[in-house]
């Protein structure tokens, strides 16, 4: 069942176009890679889908149109991981996490709703931030910091995760931790992740799909053995992305 | 390269649960005891206290006499000390306490709702701009007919709103980030532009208008019983309804796009707010002038003992404020006796210290 599809998306800053029809529909159980060099439109893409920027263009989430519904509804169904988020009061990781379920009751009057501490306790589980509940955000490294939001988001309970570059600045273990958490979530039926992804060998081993992007425009998109071809990506990083590849991954081996 | 496993179902352990059932984010009863018994402490010695000293015991039997006499519907007891009492003390107690409750919660709103701990009436300039308002309305006598003060303090809390957004618009115009320094710059540039311009409205408006001190340092020494019914008012509308919006206020601290992200409204939440807090200052600055930094000082200190969570922050905030202020008002009223001072000079002696400490603070890293 495809849950989001994206058709014609198109963002401009006056003269400048970022992103120029761009169009791709993300499948139940796939994780859609976002792939492109610098300044190819990937980040934008997350900001129009999420409706943080302004674009022309259809987003359907379930059949509904992205861009008519509440906030609120619309949390219900995307949640997004932004690269890094600084914070500067010390509330704790439980308060953050708290937070994440505020779209299953929003509004002035509205107090817990039910079930929600027996999800609050599986996402601080899952992501290990158990005996962390009490520790003020300001005393985490990027890496738990990074896992709290992750948390937030799992107790947000969404459809579709959309992470921006999420472990752009950590270390190689908080990368594998954020990734192994993230393909576990996505175990479960009716979820769908789309992720932009700098590093092409972190999204070929958690991708099931990609959209390879160059300069706004979508090169080409749908599964990604076959979107990661070797003449696409020579194409659009100007260089023989496989042959580095083998190179450097190849030190590696014993 | 593997793609990693299923982990071991950990939800089947439940030794290893974490307490999150147990803890109540909300200010509890006896935390709304004490800072209630706090704050009643505070408004006893201040009565008591000033040019003309009045034993507390004293006080106390002197309203609680005035409260059963007005419920009895006997006429008010009379005498030297009744008269201080009833007639200057209560008014300009009540008077200060209702405009530092309502200060700080003004202070606390925006601090969250800009993610940004300076954040305050006079450093954003929104008092400043409420004067402004307020001065223009008497020069020019602009008045509601059968409501005296209605003017001034609808033209006060118009101006408030006008200066927000103005501030917030070229905010967000020059840095969109709404950096600590810039949005802080803007408003104490806009608070200089608005001196100006009552300084020069003086000019023109001669005997109408209170001396300029009123208007840039404060001072509650006039405040009457229906100062008191309107803040109180005020107060129990614009703040329930900061207080009602506890929960996406911790979202805006945690980050506008985050805010976002979890399903807050932010367009429709961040209006409420600033219609709120614009009310509530306006109300504040026409009866009490622009006293600086109030919101600045009460929602810091407090957030050290409470936690930055607005579910307790801004009931902190309410009593809180109240105390500060009260004890503020009552250092402007017995330091140099009998010589009053304005009472901007002591809460502006104080937050102007503060200010330069929590951007010191925030500018090494962790605030």
């Amino acid at each position: 069942m495809t849950l989001l599809d994206i058709q014609n998306l198109s963002v401009s800053y006056g003269e400048k176009t970022i992103l120029d029809r761009v169009s791709f529909s993300v499948r139940e159980g796939c994780w859609l890679m976002i792939v492109g060099p610098n300044g190819a439109g990937k980040s934008t893409v997350v900001g129009a889908v999420s409706q943080l920027t302004p674009h022309s263009g259809l987003v359907t989430c379930m059949g509904q149109n992205v861009r008519r519904m509440k906030p609120h509804k619309l949390a219900r169904l995307i949640g997004v991981l932004p690269q890094s988020s600084a914070v500067s009061y010390a509330f704790t990781v439980e308060e953050i996490l708290r937070m994440g379920r505020y779209s299953h009751s929003p509004g002035f009057f509205s107090g817990r709703g039910s079930g929600d501490e027996a999800i609050l306790r599986r996402a601080a589980e899952m992501t290990g931030l158990a005996d962390l509940l009490d520790r003020s955000v300001l005393t985490l490294s990027g890496g738990e910091l990074q896992r709290t939001f992750l948390a937030q988001l799992f107790a947000q309970d969404p459809k579709i995760l959309i992470l921006d570059e999420p472990t752009n600045h950590l270390d190689l273990i908080y990368q594998k931790q954020i990734f192994s958490l993230v393909s576990e979530w996505l175990t479960q039926p009716g979820r769908a992740v789309v992720s932009v992804v700098h590093d092409l060998s972190l999204a070929k081993a958690y991708g099931t799909d990609a959209l390879l992007l160059s300069g706004g425009r979508a090169v080409a998109s749908g599964e990604i053995g076959s979107v990661f071809s070797r003449e696409a990506l020579r194409r659009v990083y100007s260089m023989d992305v496989y042959q580095w590849m083998e190179q450097m991954l190849g030190q590696w081996a014993d | 390269m593997n793609r990693p496993r299923k982990k071991n179902d950990t939800a089947a352990g439940s030794d290893t649960s974490p307490r999150l059932a147990a803890r109540r984010e909300g200010f509890r009863p006896a935390e709304y005891l004490i800072f209630a018994l706090l704050t009643f402490i505070a408004f006893l010695i201040c009565c008591a206290l000033g040019s003309a000293n009045v034993p507390l015991g004293r006080t106390a039997a002197i309203v609680w006499g005035a409260i059963r006499a007005k419920f009895a519907g006997n006429p008010l007891p009379a005498g030297t000390q009744e008269a201080i009492i009833l007639m200057v003390r209560l008014p300009r107690v009540m008077s200060t306490a209702l405009v530092g409750a309502a200060l700080s919660v003004c202070g606390a709103a925006m601090q969250g709702l800009l993610k940004n701990p300076l954040a305050d009436g006079s450093t954003l300039g929104v008092s400043s701009g409420a004067s402004l308002g307020a001065v223009i309305a008497i020069a020019f006598g602009v008045t509601v007919p059968g409501l005296p003060f209605a003017g001034t303090m609808g033209m006060a809390i118009v101006f408030a709103f006008g200066s927000l957004m103005i501030i917030l618009a070229l905010a967000y115009k020059l840095d969109y980030s709404l950096s600590t320094n810039t949005i802080i710059l803007i408003g104490v540039i806009f608070s200089m532009f608005a001196a100006s311009v009552i300084s020069l409205v003086m000019t023109f408006a001669g005997e109408n208008v209170k001396h300029i001190a009123f208007w840039t340092m404060g001072s509650l020494s006039g405040s009457t019983y229906t100062n008191v019914l309107i803040l109180r008012a005020a107060l129990a509308v614009c703040g329930g309804i900061v207080a009602l919006s506890a929960r996406e206020l911790n979202a805006f601290a945690i980050g506008e796009e985050n805010a976002r992200h979890i399903g807050v409204n932010v367009r429709r939440v961040k209006l409420t707010l600033m219609i709120s807090v614009s009310v509530m200052i306006g109300v504040c600055v026409s009866v009490g002038g622009t006293i600086g930094f109030v919101g600045l000082v009460t929602p810091h200190m407090l957030r050290m003992i409470v936690g930055p969570n607005h579910k307790r922050l801004i009931p902190a905030s309410v009593f809180g404020g109240a105390v500060f202020l009260m004890l503020a008002d009552l250092t402007s009223r017995i330091l140099l006796n009998p010589l009053e001072l304005p009472i901007g000079v002591v809460t502006s002696f104080i937050g102007a210290i503060l200010f330069v400490y929590i951007f010191y603070r925030s500018r090494r890293g962790k605030g």
